[in-house]
């Protein structure tokens, strides 16, 4: 029995190459200082998607929402397997929180038949996670979240183990279902070589005017746009035109969307500097570790 | 961990400085595969690129979870269950399958069998970073050569059969040459293949210290003519495993605890015939093992660049007589050695397989698609045969070089990190048990000199070091080329002189003329590299004063070239002399100077 799984991917700034200049003065990530990644636990969903393809047949489609320059991670869920990818681009789209995204996200997601969505469990930016949550509600179907193994699936019913902060528990239900995953759950995979080597070249329809333009700067609009739309039949004859959806392709209703779609408020932003005080040293004895320990539970630094 | 692509700024260099895209344009035949296959290249940019993509993945592959893995594959090696199957160490199991979903078990076989048709020179780059990464694993992953060996000889039929699934990483093989009596002579080899009344072929008999014998698909020399001894009796044989193959132990190694070593028992086993009968051992297993010497000399490269980081690590952070050890000139001395030794290796086995990809590029062309005009077929034959010489000289000069090295490098690895060296805490000794083999297998490094001084004599490398000295490079470095023409010179002088001692003279000083000829290519590969057009800056770090630096490689290249042929040059003087002396102690005092057999 085959499955099609629906994985939703971000860009993220990479959070663990943190420097100096991170933060804008005002506190919040300054974009350009981090270079852009795959949402790490993004990959252990694309992973799980991949191995459920693997093991029982069916499909993978990738799905972002984000600036056209998302497009990168797109590729790089093609080079490991994904077999389509799909980028939500639209300026209404800037300044939604995460009722908003998962909004606009439903909205895609339903275009498509699937079994099984999955997203990593939180990004490194927001760190919330509660867009995968939200998702499965707008959608209507069950969620298992913190899903920390591969899962078994036999006919309609999936199992999955996830991970419940002092142990595990395990969770059975029908499809459709909604996993979001951990970083343990699997190791995700590199990027293949003959799927690099065909698909560096895909591209949104917007990337492909943007070459022409590019390329041929004496052309008139009308002439780009003629030759645009030549080009991305025959990328899409060679499976390699990346889909691109806005908000009025998915008739999103746009009062859910962006900002006017965010009840979230942003009450106060800290910018919190540590710095080191003092330094104590401690012998590598038995009875300094005793002292540190002691000193740490005093603290209740340790529990 | 880091990407083993991206930190090696060495690869990096080579792979920018030597031209990719004229072998990119030989192995795509003109690039006339893009319309068929969504992934063949339709120019020498796109190809390079699709290398460059395909090697910072193995990197990232090899610094992100094979390397990590090394350790307890070491500790754990392969298990000979009851039932009479192999299993992999764990991580060798995870590492094949990460290589398999990567698409790089068919780095050479053409597109049609679902291959990524890339030249040996990058399968070279890939098999050292896969065995800095866990040198164990490239004895699966560098095996790829049996597959090779399948295409280049095998009936299409076969090809069908076997090759898509080793593309797709599938399936593994193993070359299965040795038997108790036959190792590095295999014209001895006794193996029973026979027919049966339906003219079926079967095989009979036990191989020995067969490499991945467990693997699906094995490659078997075996006697198919009882009549004939030699090498002409042999014919080469593809066998699946199955219930008449049984692996009788897996060998007790002092390294490469990855790769299983099995004895193998065939009990009448089905096999089918590779090629031609009487061609196995002179034709197709030459071939094979030719490739496989490739292999060996990048596993070699992999083991010293591992051993060598460890060891330039340690040296900046142990402090002794209060300061970091590489400040004293001993250590210092040990650490630039290892690194150009490994750079002079790197060289060697890179222009190597630049050599092996033209001549089978060329062999290629002339079986299939010869020049209609018959100056232009003239000239190619005379390349192709040009080019044969040239790889049938540099293979063995690389496999012998490379493993050396590795064997020197991280031996002296261990000498850097001390008693802590000794320890199993560093890899060091590791890295300094799985270099052991590597002058061993795939022929000793007696046998490769022996196959190697045959070019020195010949003519091959007179005439390839003319070449070198004619190329274009940079004035500055006029002193150097001078000295490396003067030595030259004096390298054939003694040739001449070792021609008139006649054969048993050559092979008693092989080692020496095989060692001079191997420098003074490098020498002049060091000079090209000095002389590049290629722009890159290279970090000089000099972690003791905690500052970066960087420095332009060709900059960096001409220091390498002038400490390596400076000092080189009167080691190579001394030689000449050493060779011409006419000392043949070695066959008329050999007697008195060993001694009797020891009596136990």
């Amino acid at each position: 029995m085959a499955y099609n799984c629906v994985v939703l991917v971000k860009q993220v700034p990479d959070t663990k190459r943190v420097t100096g200049k991170a933060m804008n003065d005002d506190g919040t990530v300054n974009r350009a200082a981090l270079p852009a990644i795959f949402n790490p636990e993004d990959l252990n969903a694309l992973e799980m998607a991949l191995d459920i393809k693997d093991r029982f047949g069916g499909t993978v489609t990738v799905i972002t929402m984000g600036l056209p320059a998302a497009v990168a991670i797109l590729k790089d869920a093609l080079y490991r397997g994904a077999d389509e990818a799909i980028l939500v681009t639209d300026a209404r789209c800037a300044a939604s929180d995460t009722l908003a995204t998962s909004y606009i996200l439903s909205c895609a997601v339903k275009r498509i038949k699937y079994d099984i969505v999955l997203c990593g469990r939180q990004a490194i930016d927001g760190d919330t996670a509660q867009v995968g949550p939200q998702l499965a509600e707008k959608l209507g179907i069950p969620q298992i979240t913190y899903v920390e193994k591969p899962v078994e699936i036999e006919g309609q019913t999936i199992t999955a183990q996830r991970n419940i902060g002092n142990g595990w528990q395990k969770v059975k239900t029908q499809l459709p279902v909604l996993l979001t995953v951990t970083g343990e759950a699997n190791v995700p995979r590199v990027a293949a070589a003959k799927k690099m080597m065909k698909y560096k070249a895909a591209m949104t329809p917007a990337g492909v005017e943007q070459k022409i333009k590019a390329d041929n700067s004496h052309a008139s609009d009308d002439e780009i746009k003629e030759m645009a739309v030549q080009k991305c039949s025959e990328m899409d004859k060679k499976g390699l035109l990346i889909e691109q959806w806005n908000l009025d392709f998915l008739k999103a209703d746009l009062t859910w969307c962006g900002r006017s779609g965010s009840p979230t408020k942003v009450h106060r932003i800290q910018s919190v500097v540590l710095a080191s005080k003092d330094t104590k040293s401690i012998e590598p004895t038995d009875d300094g570790l005793a002292g540190m320990i002691h000193e740490l539970l005093e603290d209740k630094i340790i529990a | 961990m880091p990407n083993f692509y991206a930190d090696n700024d060495d690869i990096r260099f080579l792979f920018k400085h030597m031209d990719l895209g004229a072998l990119a344009r030989l192995c795509e035949e003109d690039f006339k595969f893009a319309p068929q296959f969504d992934s063949a290249p339709a120019g020498a940019d796109e190809a390079i690129r699709n290398y460059e993509m395909v090697l910072d993945s193995i990197g990232q592959l090899s610094g992100d979870l094979i390397a990590p893995r090394a350790e307890s594959v070491d500790r754990e090696g392969s298990t000979l269950n009851a039932d009479g199957s192999v299993s992999y160490a764990k991580g060798i199991a995870e590492s094949l399958d990460n290589l398999a979903k990567a698409e790089v078990m068919g780095f050479t076989l053409p597109h049609r069998f679902g291959g990524l048709n890339f030249p040996n020179l990058v399968y070279s780059m890939a098999t050292e970073i896969v065995s800095r990464a866990d040198a164990s694993l490239m004895n699966i992953f560098g095996l790829q050569g049996i597959a090779g060996t399948i295409e280049a000889f095998a009936s299409e039929e076969i090809k069908q059969k076997y090759l898509h699934d080793f593309a797709a990483g599938k399936i593994t093989g193993a070359m299965v040459l040795t038997e108790p009596d036959a190792g590095s002579d295999l014209q001895a080899v006794k193996l029973r293949a026979f027919q049966d009344n339906k003219d079926n072929w079967l095989l009979h008999g036990v191989k020995r210290f067969i490499t991945n014998g467990c693997g699906e698909v094995l490659l078997v020399l075996s006697r198919s003519e009882p009549d004939r001894s030699g090498g002409l009796g042999l014919s080469l044989f593809v066998c699946e495993r199955g219930p008449t193959v049984h692996i009788r132990r897996l060998e007790d190694k002092l390294g490469i605890h990855g790769s299983p070593t099995c004895e193998i028992f065939f009990d009448n086993t089905p096999c089918q015939l590779i090629g031609e009968r009487q061609r196995g051992l002179v034709t197709y297993v030459m071939a094979l093992m030719n490739g496989a010497r490739i292999g060996i000399a990048g596993q070699s490269l992999g083991i010293a660049e591992a051993a060598y980081r460890i060891a330039r690590d340690y040296a900046s952070s142990r402090k002794q007589f209060g300061m970091a050890i590489q400040k004293l000139p001993a250590v210092r001395d040990l650490l630039i050695d290892m690194k150009i030794a490994i750079e002079a290796g790197r060289a060697m086995l890179y222009e190597t397989s630049r050599v092996v990809d033209i001549n089978i590029c060329f062999e290629r062309q002339l079986e299939l698609n010869p020049p209609a005009d018959k100056d232009k077929l003239k000239s190619l034959k005379e390349q192709t045969r040009r080019f044969d010489r040239l790889a049938s000289m540099l293979t063995p000069m690389s496999k012998y070089l490379c493993s050396e090295m590795a064997n020197r490098v991280s031996y002296d690895s261990i000498q850097v990190l001390g008693g802590s060296g000794y320890m199993r805490d560093y890899a060091v000794e590791r890295h300094t048990r799985d270099a052991r083999i590597t002058t061993i297998y795939e022929g000793t490094s007696q046998l490769q000199i022996v196959a190697a001084v045959r070019g020195v004599c010949s003519g091959t490398a007179e005439k390839y070091l003319a070449e070198l000295a004619q190329k274009e490079y940079d004035p500055e470095l006029k002193d150097l080329l001078d000295k490396l023409a003067e030595g030259t010179k004096q390298l054939f002088s003694a040739v001449a002189f070792v021609k008139q001692q006649g054969a048993d003279y050559m092979d008693l000083y092989g080692r020496p003329l095989v060692d001079i000829a191997m420098d003074l290519i490098v020498g002049y590969l060091f000079c090209d590299y000095a002389s590049t057009k290629i722009e890159m800056d290279v970090a000089v770090e000099d972690s003791d004063e905690a500052k970066e630096q960087t420095m332009p490689m060709k900059k960096r290249k001409a220091l390498v070239a002038r400490r390596f042929i400076t000092r080189n040059s009167p080691k190579n003087a001394a030689l000449i002399q050493l060779i011409c002396s006419g000392d043949k102690s070695s066959f008329t005092d050999f007697a008195a100077l060993i001694g009797p057999v020891p009596v136990e």
